[in-house]
């Protein structure tokens, strides 16, 4: 298992009598990008910060690249790099002088800090305020700055606690894009949020997570087979013919839903687009739209927690 | 966050990495701050007075074995009504208090602790640079002080000090560091105790007013408790008296300015049992040397670095225990 670089155990937190972080179990791979979802107060923060050493585990353990976090921080700290949740900065220092204490603390020598400084910054587009104070820069730029940061450190692996949230949608969506160039440069990446949706496109694996369990984990095709059931999802619109009637003609369909004014979701146990497709143009209808809808995690969340509690 | 003993003894690595980069941020984060503008300027305006109204003084004054210098800090002219030792007394804890109140939480407020220490630093060396760092700007400025009066002594008095006097002078500068050093580790403590600046801050003001205007009267209203209705002997009067001493002295500013008037009016022969008020004058004879003063207020020295690093372990080891989530 040499390409694991998180590996949990039974990881627990208790405050007081709450359990916020109950034994869970989960390890993360080289170059994946892996989820942590969940709504607020899951136990999301509790876990990385376990992860970090930052605080202390009630039982089980967890190993990052082969250190313990509890007795080994300063190794654990120094190859992992964190961007925590609503990430500050010192809004009296410019960016530069920012990353300047963050080289130092990690003790990388100047001359090679101030290059690795501007190629950081280069690579978060930022290369242009490097030497404005940070109290000018927004939200987005400041999340920026903490990918910056972890760039210049050159972890493996990155923690990003909720990065995406209180960005407005275009800054997620760059934000989103530079976390997929951490990947690239061959960083493990665990992130969390609270909003599924949004992140589940880069996410190779993820672990939806609820009152400090781990309730499913996987990839998200995975989890909508398992939750949702096996099945294709596919949008159908079409006009000019027995729409519905030819869908559940077609081999292989088990649901069709009507969706608004001529359309259809139609789940069928494999990809019968070209089916599809075929019938309603030989039966005179006009097919307008034909997509492949990808499984929302949102969707499997709700789902799976409706019938646990439906099954409680 | 708990950090139970035995696990913190098996954690790996030097507590104090990281500390250099730590101080010499907070240490130029200090000096180029415009909070230190303000405290210097203060401390100026209130030692200015003292001092050239003694200076004032002792133009008029020619005995070259008169600790003349010496004298420029504690002398207690009477357009002002206060010396330069007593102003630095008030002021010290002030100065500290300014460096030190939001050290931690606002670390906290600016959402910054626990991205820095995600660093491979411990909390160690990130509390122990900030004292450090706060304690050295303080002497910095203090040690500034200094040379401003002395200089002025220099120019106006017109003879150089003796070296016994600049010795005295500096182990003078040695015990205000000390005491500042006390003031920042509670204003540090405050600092971690509370999430809040502006609590911190008041907290802070709130004790050093307690010491200065409340605990000398309490004192008294204790000793006056104890003490017995009639106070028949010389013996009875002196255990009343050691209590008194022994109460003020839990404050700062008693040990300070005691180890001060050690220092700096070498006259003076001993500490106890009266009030450090009622001493100057009083036991007028020759002067001691300065080992024997030393030797005198050392009592006092050790307590005001005893209080400081007592204070500075309580504020350890809350920091410990703290969430760094903000
Ligand atoms: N210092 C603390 N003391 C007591 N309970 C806490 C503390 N910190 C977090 N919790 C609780 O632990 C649970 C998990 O919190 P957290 O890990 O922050 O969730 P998430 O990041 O998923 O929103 C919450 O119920 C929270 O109330
Ligand atoms: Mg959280």
């Amino acid at each position: 298992m040499a390409d694991t670089v998180i590996e949990a155990r039974g990881l627990t937190k208790v405050y007081g009598s709450h359990r916020a972080v109950d034994a869970i179990d989960f390890s993360i791979r080289r170059g994946e990008i892996f989820g942590l979802l969940g709504p607020n107060g899951a136990g999301k923060t509790t876990t990385i910060l376990m992860m970090l050493g930052l605080t202390e585990t009630s039982g089980g353990s967890v190993d990052v690249l082969g250190f313990d976090p509890v007795r080994q921080p300063l190794e654990v700290k120094r190859r992992v790099g964190y961007l925590p949740d609503a990430v500050g900065f010192y809004d009296h220092l410019t960016a530069r002088e920012n990353l300047r204490y963050t080289a130092r603390l990690l003790a990388i020598p100047r001359r090679e800090a101030e290059t690795r400084i501007a190629e950081a910054m280069e690579s978060v587009k930022l290369a242009d305020v490097l030497d404005k104070r940070v109290a000018t820069f927004s939200r987005g730029m400041r999340q920026r700055l903490g990918i910056a940061e972890i760039v210049m450190k050159r972890a493996e692996v990155a923690i990003l606690d909720e990065p995406t949230s209180g960005l407005d949608p275009h800054s997620t969506f760059e934000l989103l894009e530079m976390i997929r160039g951490l990947k690239r440069a061959g960083v493990a990446v665990l992130l969390s949020s609270h909003l599924l949706d949004r992140v589940q496109s880069v996410c190779d694996r993820v672990a939806l997570f609820n009152k400090g369990r781990i309730a499913l984990m996987g990839t998200v095709v995975e989890l909508a087979n398992q939750v949702l059931g096996a099945g294709h999802p596919i949008l159908v619109e079409a006009t000019g013919a027995d729409v519905a009637g030819i869908l559940r003609e077609v081999e292989g369909v088990q649901t069709v839903v009507p969706e608004g004014e001529g359309a259809w979701r139609v789940v069928a146990d494999r990809d019968v687009r070209a089916a599809v497709a075929h019938r309603i143009v030989t039966a005179g209808g006009a097919l307008t739209r034909l997509a492949d809808l990808q499984p929302s995690l949102e969707e499997v969340y709700t789902r799976y927690f409706e019938e646990a509690r439906r099954a409680a | 966050m708990r950090r139970n003993d035995s696990r913190a003894a098996r954690r790996q690595g030097s507590p104090f990495t990281g500390l250099g980069p730590v101080f010499m941020k907070e240490l130029s984060d200090h000096l180029s701050s415009v909070r230190m503008m303000v405290l210097t300027l203060f401390v100026l305006a209130f030692g200015a007075f003292p001092v050239a109204s003694s200076l004032q003084t002792l133009r008029t004054v020619v005995d070259p074995n008169s600790f003349l210098f010496l004298r420029i800090f504690t002398l207690e002219p009477e357009q002002v009504g206060i010396s330069f030792i007593a102003a630095l007394n008030f002021i010290i804890p002030l100065m500290a208090i300014g460096l030190g109140f939001d050290s931690v939480n606002s670390e906290f407020n600016r959402r910054t602790l626990s991205r820095v220490l995600s660093q491979p630093i411990y909390r160690d060396a990130l509390l122990l640079g900030k004292f450090l760092a706060g304690l050295t700007t303080f002497a910095v400025a203090l040690v500034a002080l200094w040379l401003i009066v002395v200089g002025a002594g220099l120019l106006l008095l017109g003879v150089p000090p003796r070296g016994v006097e600049v010795a005295r002078g500096l182990g003078f500068l040695v015990v205000s560091v000390a005491y500042g050093g006390v003031w920042l580790a509670i204003a540090m403590l405050f600092s971690v105790l509370f999430r809040s600046t502006a609590t911190s801050a008041l907290c802070a003001l709130g004790l050093w007013l307690f010491f200065f205007l409340l605990w000398p009267q309490l004192a008294s209203a204790v000793v006056s408790g104890v003490a017995p209705s009639e106070i028949r002997s010389l013996e009875e009067y002196a255990a009343v008296q050691d209590i008194a001493m022994g109460l003020m002295r839990f404050s700062p500013g008693t040990l300070f300015s005691e180890a001060v008037l050690g220092l700096l009016s070498p006259e003076t022969r001993t500490l106890g049992p009266m009030l450090p008020a009622q001493m100057r004058g009083a036991i007028m004879g020759a002067p001691l040397p300065f080992d024997q003063s030393l030797l005198m207020i050392w009592p006092q020295i050790t307590g005001l670095v005893a209080g400081m690093v007592v204070v500075f372990a309580a504020a350890y080891v809350i920091f410990q225990r703290e969430e760094v989530r903000a």
